[in-house]
């Protein structure tokens, strides 16, 4: 249908090269991670003569790779499910209720979006510290929720304000007690937007670092970014290749598949936090 | 009624509150009094020093050279990376709404988004190593084996070896971010110019580049904070971390070093507090650029 005088052949070409600069790498993780060390290290760009399953085997088992990737999700587990919960509950109350003090509570929690995790690192360590939870699965937990609570209250309050008041009215004149409302009439109307935000959360947390850096120091609980980062500078493991590519695999591979799953919501999802 | 609405008011804002008063508010603040004193971790034992932190800043080589690769990122990275972001988003809109390849395209393009830093960081490690890596091996493939460097050691190449991974990392999120919203601009702007004779160039120029503008401040803050950070891929993926010779130093690794390698929290604190200033001031300038833009209009 296009009938341009003269087609510029630049910007699809711009397309293709970007896709293959993208692409490449990551394809070439997964297959060196089935390839042996000797293919890896003498033919960086050949397939394998036949894929090697036990690399991921040595991964997942001798370099510790599952404590990780289950540490990982204990933790993100346990602060996306708390950070919904307290996140909910305080965009609704801030956004549905008149009070004394409203205002100010709704910045004291936004404006630590703005502040560099930087900033707060060495305070926060002997904070966690003196509580007794440094390098426990509680401290990180708390801390996750902590930092990931303000930027799902600024999500979720300019979500709670554009609901219908009458539903809510309707359930109290039903006699629904204040916390009835919330959980069994709002939460609900709320879906869309606790998807996003929570799709947002979960990678946000899933790729955290330094945060577990600081605090978490017990190798047994390093979640998967800790462990994987570790695994690349120990000198033990600078020459399993076949191990190292076949743990980068693994780190990538849940994500992968959760995008290929959802990558329309996830797209919008985060595409939406910058928008805001 | 009245009863039960502050019960539920208190259960919800409660246990929220107190958690970000521990853990988020009462260290940023703290932060701010351990940037005076010269604590290094013993109760009791820190001493105010008033701005002798700050003074000594002045004078750590390494964090001056901190400073300047966080200057350098500051710079190019957003450039870059939001320059490629918007020519590849606008290609994908020239090739038409919807079809097939340019959906395809974006779900390749944003999938790095997804990685972790650390991941990534372990990646391009491999992609840099100077023998068997897939840059160098590629580049001797093809017959340019001239060209093929020790990336990450050689101290000309390492910062831009970093900031490559930076802008790798993030194009394809602006992409799609953009790309969304030139699909919001009206077809007629596009065929009104198109009528006037402007070609692909000058319909960027005149037609998407302005309207795209609060997208593009956006971005440009969201990069310049990524790139006043930059800790997690130097920390994993470079030599020293940090090297070679400071030629990779960032400030938020120099503050790790100095807290949890050498015990000088107070020290460390005080460039958080540069740190925290740098993005202020950041956010400040883009948010007075905005407003100063509405005014004129």
């Amino acid at each position: 249908m296009r009938s341009e005088r003269r087609s510029n052949p630049l910007p699809p070409i711009a397309m293709f090269c970007w896709a293959v600069v993208t692409a490449l790498p990551l394809l070439w993780a997964v297959v060196s991670s089935v390839k042996s060390d000797d293919e890896i290290l003498n033919h960086p760009w050949a397939p394998p003569a036949t894929p090697r399953f036990d690399n991921w085997v040595r991964a997942w088992t001798a370099a510790n790779i599952g404590r990780y990737f289950l540490n990982s999700l204990i933790v993100v587990g346990g602060a996306l499910l708390l950070t919904m919960l307290l996140g909910a509950l305080v965009a609704y109350a801030l956004a549905r209720y008149e009070f004394r003090g409203n205002r100010t509570l709704y910045y004291t929690f936004v404006a630590a979006m703005f502040f560099p995790v930087f900033l707060a690192l060495v305070p926060l360590f002997f904070v966690v510290d003196q509580l007794g939870l440094l390098g426990t699965y509680p401290g990180l937990i708390l801390v996750y929720t902590a930092y990931a609570v303000p930027f799902t209250v600024f999500f979720l309050h300019a979500f709670f304000r554009t609901l219908p008041a009458e539903i809510a009215e309707a359930a109290f004149l039903d006699g629904c007690s204040h916390a009835a409302v919330f959980f069994r009439v709002m939460l609900p109307l709320a879906r869309p937007g606790l998807v996003a935000v929570g799709i947002f959360n979960f990678l946000g947390l899933w790729n955290q670092y330094l945060i577990p850096l600081v605090l978490n120091p017990d190798p047994d609980r390093y979640v998967l970014a800790q462990g994987l980062a570790a695994l690349s500078v120990s000198q033990g493991y600078r020459s399993d290749w076949g191990g190292l590519f076949a743990g980068l695999t693994i780190a990538m591979l849940p994500v992968l598949v959760a995008y290929v799953a959802f990558q329309r919501h996830i797209r919008a999802g985060m595409t939406a936090g910058a928008v805001k | 009624m009245r009863h039960g609405r502050w019960r539920f008011l208190l259960g919800a804002l409660v246990p929220a509150l107190v958690l970000h008063v521990v853990f988020v508010l009462s260290p940023y603040a703290q932060a701010f009094y351990l940037s005076l004193t010269d604590w290094t971790g013993v109760a009791g034992a820190a001493h105010y020093v008033g701005a002798g932190n700050y003074a000594r800043l002045g004078g750590d080589t390494l964090f001056l050279d901190a400073v300047r690769n966080n200057a350098v990122m500051l710079l190019v990275v957003p450039a870059v990376t939001i320059g490629l972001g918007l020519f590849l988003a606008s290609a994908l809109h020239r090739g038409g709404r919807g079809s097939r390849g340019g959906s395809a395209y974006q779900i390749v393009y944003f999938f790095p988004q997804l990685l972790s830093l650390v991941v990534i960081a372990v990646l391009w490690g491999f992609v840099y190593n100077p023998n068997t890596g897939l840059l160098n091996s590629g580049l001797r493939a093809i017959g340019l084996g001239g060209l093929a460097h020790s990336w990450l050691a050689e101290p000309r190449f390492a910062l831009v070896a970093v900031m490559a991974v930076l802008i790798w990392s993030s194009v394809g999120f602006y992409v799609v971010l953009f790309r969304a919203a030139i699909d919001a601009i009206p077809l007629e702007l596009f065929e009104a110019a198109k009528l006037d004779g402007a070609g692909d160039w000058s319909s960027f120029r005149h037609v998407i580049f302005p309207l795209l503008r609060e997208n593009v401040r956006v971005a440009f803050v969201y990069l310049g904070i990524a790139a006043l950070d930059g800790f997690a891929v130097v920390q994993v993926m470079t030599v020293g971390p940090g090297g070679p010779d400071g030629a990779t130093e960032v400030i938020g690794l120099s503050l790790y070093r100095n807290a949890f390698t050498y015990g000088r929290f107070g020290y460390a604190s005080a460039m958080g507090v540069a740190l925290f200033f740098a993005t202020l001031t950041l956010a400040l300038l883009a948010l007075r650029s905005g407003r100063e833009e509405r005014h004129a209009l």
